[in-house]
């Protein structure tokens, strides 16, 4: 099928699909049981240039200055994640703590954090997640108290991507409690910062080859400087980041789908079964096709939502979250089903399909479960019946 | 430091297949790609500019289509790169191909290295780098897997042999062939197909790079390909069974019979 992707985007896709079937093909099952992050990976994906395909280029990246490049990034996960959905995270996790920098860093902040994250020296992260705050955000616990020029942190992050291995995290800590939503304040935080630590590292279902870690600030100083937006629009940082990010989950699951459904096809030419290979099946046949049908369909929500951003219209929560739901909802039928064309060879280890099913999952969990993306569009949805009137 | 790297461009098979009849190549069909040891060439072409500055210049003798793998060599590294052909060369064996290759590296002026792969995946013979060092009057090693110093106008360097390694030291300028151990191509960066894509491509005629008639194509080869055909199947070997004690004891029974040993 056409997707019109520009000459760029062709060669984004051409290079993310040599990386991964050259370079995490080979590795994916390692690093799954090593539970480690892929340096090495990462170092490859740095060197072929694309840590920055959805960065400007005034700060090393390849997008033309005033633009957005959600399509490009969407473009590079989608085929990363077709060998890995946890390795491609080095580059889907980071855009995640990246966006807010672009979206509201001042021009020194993107001067100071930009290029080392276009260039990928630097990792990036993205905080709010606690232990008794998940879907409820707004329930968060880390204070960040003002001291003269400085705001001093202290409370734990919980289940933070690319934590550790990341140079740069975005925090959002309550600057005011007594204020609620409109209490809460977004940082960037270096790694190294006094104060600033590491806790627990999580042992996951999937998506194994990302590191996931507790943040720990015990009276961590953050000078004022390096404040996102304003104090009190934390929240608002964070929900602009999701809308923009969220197409990147969508293209991680895509990915992962789209992956699974070329080996399902490719092993049901190749099994044989009474006599004969199991896509003569035309009960197995079906099944394949509705797997086709919900990646292609995928795919196309996920560009139209991707391009829309690209062309400036940032008012797109609802959007973002059709396109993050739905491929995550799809990519889990789709690893299931795949599991189940492998037959037992599906359940094993030494394939690549339980795997698929494994890292599937968490696109439905993490940005926001699937039910809150459900909530998003459900209140979109009477926003925008009550403005028709 | 100006290095020089030879690339052929060959079909995309690493067993190409014979025309019984007419026992050619068969390259219908088969896309063409970069001659995958010269890969590992340009590679530690692009290496060596890396560590010491300078630039590197591919160079391909083929046919017209053969800008294609010129232009990917851009892509992974190399500054400029020169395609040599013309009617004339047509029918050029490894003599005459290396002739014609280094009067067009004669045009560059000052070379410091020049790098070619092990071997071409199609022709096989591994005689054309050597064929161009002898040309240009310069020190060559063959079946190179690690450059250990370059420096003060000589290279060290590990020559790969059945048995081992040899370390050969020579002065520069100098040719190398080189081995797939010596490195791991990189994958072309986005900004490196950016610039093939703008990339210009000169073509150097015979005339043009001042090589002499005689020396080139079907007049100037000696040699004379008597017959091509596929070297019969192996057939299989014996295998012994039983318990590894009895199977050496017949093992050597055998042999003995056969006089090996
Ligand atoms: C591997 C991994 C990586 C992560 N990475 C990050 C990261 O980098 N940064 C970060 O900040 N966070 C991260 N998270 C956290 C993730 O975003 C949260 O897990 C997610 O938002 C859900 O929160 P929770 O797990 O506390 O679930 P809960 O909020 O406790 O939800 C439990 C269940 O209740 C449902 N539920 C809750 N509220 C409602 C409602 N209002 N209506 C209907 N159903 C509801 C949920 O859908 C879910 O099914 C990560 C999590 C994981 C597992
Ligand atoms: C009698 C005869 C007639 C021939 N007629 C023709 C003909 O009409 N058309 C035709 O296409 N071929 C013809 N050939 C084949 C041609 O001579 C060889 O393909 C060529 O000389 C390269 O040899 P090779 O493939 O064995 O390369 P090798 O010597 O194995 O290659 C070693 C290295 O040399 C370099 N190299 C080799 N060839 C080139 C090149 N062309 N440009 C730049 N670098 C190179 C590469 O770095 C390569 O890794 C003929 C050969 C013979 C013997």
């Amino acid at each position: 099928m056409n997707h019109f992707l520009t000459e760029e985007q062709q060669m984004i896709k051409e290079t993310a699909h040599e990386i991964a079937v050259k370079k995490i093909k080979p590795v994916a099952i390692e690093y799954d049981e090593k539970n480690e992050f892929p340096w090495e990976i990462q170092k490859v994906i740095a060197e072929a240039g694309l840590c920055g395909v959805y960065i400007s280029e005034e700060y090393g990246g390849m997008v033309p200055a005033g633009e957005h490049g959600i399509m490009n990034l969407v473009i590079a996960v989608e085929e990363l994640s077709k060998e890995c959905g946890g390795i491609s995270l080095c580059l889907a996790a980071t855009a995640l703590g990246t966006i807010p920098i672009l979206l509201f860093g001042t021009e020194e902040q993107k001067q100071k954090y930009l290029p080392s994250i276009a260039s990928g020296e630097t990792v990036a992260a993205f905080a709010v997640t606690e232990a008794g705050a998940g879907s409820d955000a707004g329930s968060i616990q880390t204070t960040a108290v003002k001291d003269a020029d400085s705001y001093i942190l202290n409370g734990t992050k919980q289940w933070i991507t690319n934590g550790e291995v990341a140079g740069t995290y975005v925090i959002i800590a309550m600057t005011d409690k007594s204020r609620g939503a409109r209490g809460a304040t977004a940082f960037i935080v270096e790694k190294g910062t006094p104060g600033f630590t590491f806790g627990k590292k999580e042992d996951k279902m999937g998506i194994r080859a990302s590191a996931t870690y507790e943040l720990v600030f015990e009276d961590c100083k953050v000078p004022a400087e390096n404040i996102l937006g304003k104090v009190g629009m934390g929240f608002m940082v964070a929900m602009k980041t999701f809308d923009m990010s969220r197409p990147g989950v969508a293209a991680q699951a895509l990915g992962i789908a789209a992956g699974a459904l070329n080996d399902a096809v490719d092993y049901a030419r190749q099994r044989e079964q009474f006599g004969h290979h199991i896509i003569a099946n035309q009960g197995l046949r079906f099944l394949l096709a509705d797997m086709s049908m919900k990646v292609e369909t995928s795919r196309a929500i996920v560009y139209a939502v991707a391009r829309s951003i690209d062309s400036g219209d940032l008012k797109c929560a609802k959007e973002s979250a059709i396109a993050k739901c739905y491929a995550s909802d799809m990519a889990m039928e789709v690893t299931t089903d795949a599991v189940q064309v492998f037959g037992g060879y599906g359940y094993m280890k030494e394939y690549p399909m339980e795997k698929r099913m494994r890292d599937a999952k968490i696109t439905q969990i993490y940005e926001g479960t699937n039910q809150i993306q459900r909530d998003v569009i459900g209140h979109q949805l009477v926003k925008e019946a009550a403005s028709r009137k | 430091m100006n290095i020089v790297v030879c690339i052929k461009q060959v079909p995309d098979s690493g067993d190409v297949k014979i025309n019984p009849e007419t026992k050619t190549l068969m390259r219908e069909g088969v896309d063409a790609v970069i001659n995958p040891f010269d890969c590992y060439a340009l590679e530690e072409g692009v290496r060596l500019k890396e560590r010491f500055g300078g630039t590197v210049t591919a160079i391909s003798m083929g046919p017209p289509q053969a800008e294609k793998a010129l232009r990917e060599t851009i892509s992974l590294g190399a500054d400029k790169a020169v395609l040599v052909s013309d009617r004339a060369f047509a029918g050029s064996d490894t003599l005459a191909t290396s002739y014609a290759l280094s009067t067009a590296i004669k045009k560059f002026g000052v070379v410091d290295i020049i790098i070619t792969g092990k071997q071409a995946i199609d022709g096989d013979t591994a005689q054309v780098g050597p064929g161009i060092a002898v040309h240009l009057d310069m020190p060559q090693i063959t079946y190179v897997r690690k450059i250990e110093e370059l420096a003060d106008g000589k290279i060290r360097a590990e020559r790969m042999t059945e048995e081992g390694y040899d370390v050969v030291e020579a002065d520069l300028p100098v040719l190398i062939s080189v081995v797939k151990e010596i490195n791991e191509p990189r994958i072309a960066s986005l900004k490196g197909k950016m610039s093939a894509r703008k990339a210009e491509i000169p073509t150097w005629s015979a005339e043009f790079v001042g090589a002499d008639p005689k020396q080139l194509g079907l007049d100037g080869s000696p040699t004379m390909v008597v017959e091509v055909y596929a070297p019969p199947a192996r057939k299989g070997g014996k295998t012994l069974e039983g318990e590894p004690a009895e199977m050496a004891e017949q093992l050597v029974t055998e042999l003995k019979e056969l006089q090996i040993i």
